[in-house]
């Protein structure tokens, strides 16, 4: 029986932008009227016919959905367990998951009257997208991207760059995800009067949490349909690779009441969570805090100072995670458990042998829990893997790791 | 509540000019020396005090006030370390007005209530807490306005007359105006404006308006004393400490960098309204 009324666990967030406790509006004051406009054109576009329309007819004709839902069939084999399926979210124009956000939000700042677009970028995917929907609907857009992320997604920079988007490369901390919001943020309290930040994941200050999840949850929706054709029942499991956790809680969100079905989020383990400093899985090995707006699960010291963390995978190099995921996590409903570089890079280099499919790194974390998983379960059992992100922007990164590259 | 922000702003207002606030980081470029600074600044001319609590992620801090914080960090300071120093500060000055300006994480992990009576035995008068927005008021703000402690908030060009009795109803101490829509350390485009602004507020509260962000220099501090009930220099002070550096070590010029800057701010807003 599916979780209904108030033991439902999709009832956030609260009117104060919570899920649990976790949430808010941690922002400084110079943003808070833009942050209460964009909660009120965000509530009234969310029951307006005509923005459904709009968007419905942007993901049909622009963005290609639905996206196929895959029975791999011989890593189904190899794995010796549970049918795997992948929701190909790679397919999607911009090759991932992401241009189901930059569409929604893209029509929001347009409602709003907004100018001039900026946004972060961590392996680049974000950065694409956004730059695409800034090319389609002709506003300027400036991409902030740590500069060790230019240095190891470049495919992904000269996309951005030829869709016309400004890359500025963000030198502070370790030059990652972090840094590059922090960045976005202090361009956004500037140009507050003309500019729209558009955020690339479910995390940030309400109402964009909500909001991404929203634009997102259509992955969900589809999967269901799908695996009810395919498979005439739900799935027993369902995967997704966990950074932010956008593409996550857009698999999730349309199950979350079926406690029939198990939910795993793969976080970035990195070097190990033992190694100080050397992962980026926040619920695993973080605790809670309020950072870039919102209070959720972080990496950070013994004083509050945030960590930088480590991922081989750019898009997962973060020292926090969507609110959403942080309340999952509390509430135990989703299993989030720590992925290594090297159990990534093993998953990467599988799907892409027997399944002729190259996976973003982000992605290739979800694999590797669906090939620790698959094996455990029977073979009448069903697993759904959101396979978030194609992986052309890693090769060189994979290339080197393997000594294929001098 | 400690009164030393409400007595020093009515002694200000009583030699018809605006008071001086001094923003310097605890604990840059090393504690020893921060500490030094501390203590020198209401002999240079600085009538109350901001102690910034460095944090990694300052989301509303230009370059100078990022790198000061990184500076403090990498030698080692901590929330403790710059309750201690405020602590120190109290045995040689009993009546400047020090206030604690961060980021929020910071304290939430110290833990609230310890951070609030921790704070309160140093010697500390009030906290200015850059995201936490009066949305929020329930997580610091109220217990800490409860137990004695000001809660300045800040105000900004875009707080307009629907936002500011939101803004301006938990606030105590002074109203800290943000001159521009920016960070830290960048130019204010219009002295007028900023004018325009400190009188709007005021026409909405009895508190002391207190204005920061762009001002620099003695002319700033002279030019923005008109209207305001007190100016803050922050990025200039770190910029100070910083010229004064040598392989990132402190020299034997750098509070003097500090103390001189201080002085020729301090003579600016005793021209204010001259």
């Amino acid at each position: 029986m599916p979780l209904s009324g108030a033991n439902s666990l999709r009832n956030g967030p609260d009117e104060d932008g919570r899920f649990g406790i976790f949430g808010g509006r941690y922002v400084a004051e110079t943003l808070m009227p833009l942050i209460r406009d964009l909660e009120a054109a965000y509530d009234h576009a969310k029951t307006d016919p005509e923005f459904a329309a709009e968007m419905a007819d942007l993901r049909t004709h622009y963005a290609g959905r639905p996206s196929p839902l895959y029975f791999a069939e011989r890593l189904t084999a190899h794995l010796g367990g549970a049918k795997v399926y992948l929701k190909r979210e790679e397919l999607n124009h911009t090759g991932s998951h992401k241009i189901n956000n930059t569409l929604g939000q893209i029509l929001l700042a347009r409602r709003m009257g907004k100018t001039r677009i900026i946004a972060e970028t961590g392996a680049g995917q974000h950065g694409v997208a956004t730059a695409t929907v800034c090319a389609k609907f002709d506003l300027p857009c400036v991409v902030f991207m740590g500069a060790t992320d230019v240095k190891r997604q470049w495919p992904n920079v000269l996309r951005m760059k030829m869709l016309g988007a400004e890359v500025r490369p963000v030198t502070a901390g370790a030059g990652t995800l972090k840094d590059a919001m922090n960045e976005a943020l202090r361009d956004w309290v500037t140009n507050v009067d003309t500019t729209y930040y558009l955020i690339g994941t479910a995390a940030g200050p309400h109402p964009y949490p909500a909001m991404v999840r929203d634009f997102q949850k259509v992955i969900g929706e589809e999967i269901r349909a799908q695996i009810m054709d395919a498979e005439g029942r739900l799935p027993d499991a369902l995967v997704a690779c966990v950074g932010g956790g956008s593409n996550a809680i857009g698999t999730f969100y349309d199950f979350i009441d079926e406690p029939s079905v198990a939910i795993y989020g793969a976080e970035a383990g990195g070097h190990g969570i033992d190694v100080e400093n050397g992962h980026a899985a926040s619920m695993t090995g973080g605790r809670p805090g309020v950072l870039h707006g919102n209070r959720t699960y972080l990496l950070q010291d013994a004083d509050g100072q945030i960590l930088e963390g480590h991922s081989i995978s750019a898009g997962l190099d973060y020292p926090g995670v969507g609110p959403e995921h942080a309340f999952l996590h509390d509430m135990k409903r989703v299993n989030y458990v720590p992925i290594t570089d090297t159990e990534a890079v093993e998953a990467f280099q599988l799907l892409t042998a027997i399944e002729g499919i190259i996976p973003a790194l982000e992605s290739a974390h979800a694999m590797a829990q669906v090939i620790k998983l698959a094996p455990t379960m029977g073979k009448d059992q069903v697993i759904v893997m959101c396979l978030s992100g194609r992986g052309d922007k890693d090769v060189e990164t994979v290339g080197r790791m393997l000594g294929m590259i001098e | 509540m400690t009164t030393r922000f409400a007595d020093r702003f009515a002694a200000c207002a009583r030699e018809n000019r605006p008071a001086l606030g001094i923003f310097t980081m605890a604990g840059d470029p090393d504690p020893a020396t921060s500490t030094a600074i501390l203590k020198a600044l209401p002999g240079a001319g600085a009538d109350f005090i901001e102690l910034g609590m460095p944090f990694s992620d300052p989301m509303a801090d230009g370059p100078g006030v990022q790198a000061a914080g990184q500076r403090a960090l990498a030698a080692g300071q901590t929330l403790n370390r710059t309750l201690a120093m405020v602590a120190e500060f109290r045995t040689t000055d009993s009546d400047t007005p020090i206030l604690l300006m961060g980021y929020y994480n910071p304290i939430y992990i110290h833990g609230v209530d310890r951070f609030i009576a921790d704070a309160l035995a140093a010697g500390v008068d009030g906290l200015i807490i850059v995201d936490l927005p009066a949305e929020e008021d329930d997580e610091l703000c109220v217990p800490a306005l409860k137990a004695g402690l000001n809660f300045i908030r800040l105000a900004t060009p875009t707080t307009d007359d629907r936002r500011l009795p939101v803004i301006l109803k938990n606030t105590s101490g002074f109203v800290y105006y943000v001159s521009m829509t920016g960070i830290t350390g960048a130019a204010i485009k219009s002295h007028a404006a900023v004018g325009d602004a400190v009188k709007r507020i005021k026409s909405h509260t009895e508190l002391p308006v207190a204005v920061g962000f762009g001002i620099k220099t003695a002319d700033d501090a002279a030019i923005i004393g008109r209207d305001a009930d007190g100016v803050v220099v922050g990025t200039a002070i770190c910029n100070a400490v910083l010229g004064s550096l040598v392989d990132g070590k402190a020299t034997a010029g750098t509070v003097a960098a500090v103390t001189t800057l201080v002085s020729g701010l301090a003579s600016g807003v005793r021209r204010a309204r001259a």
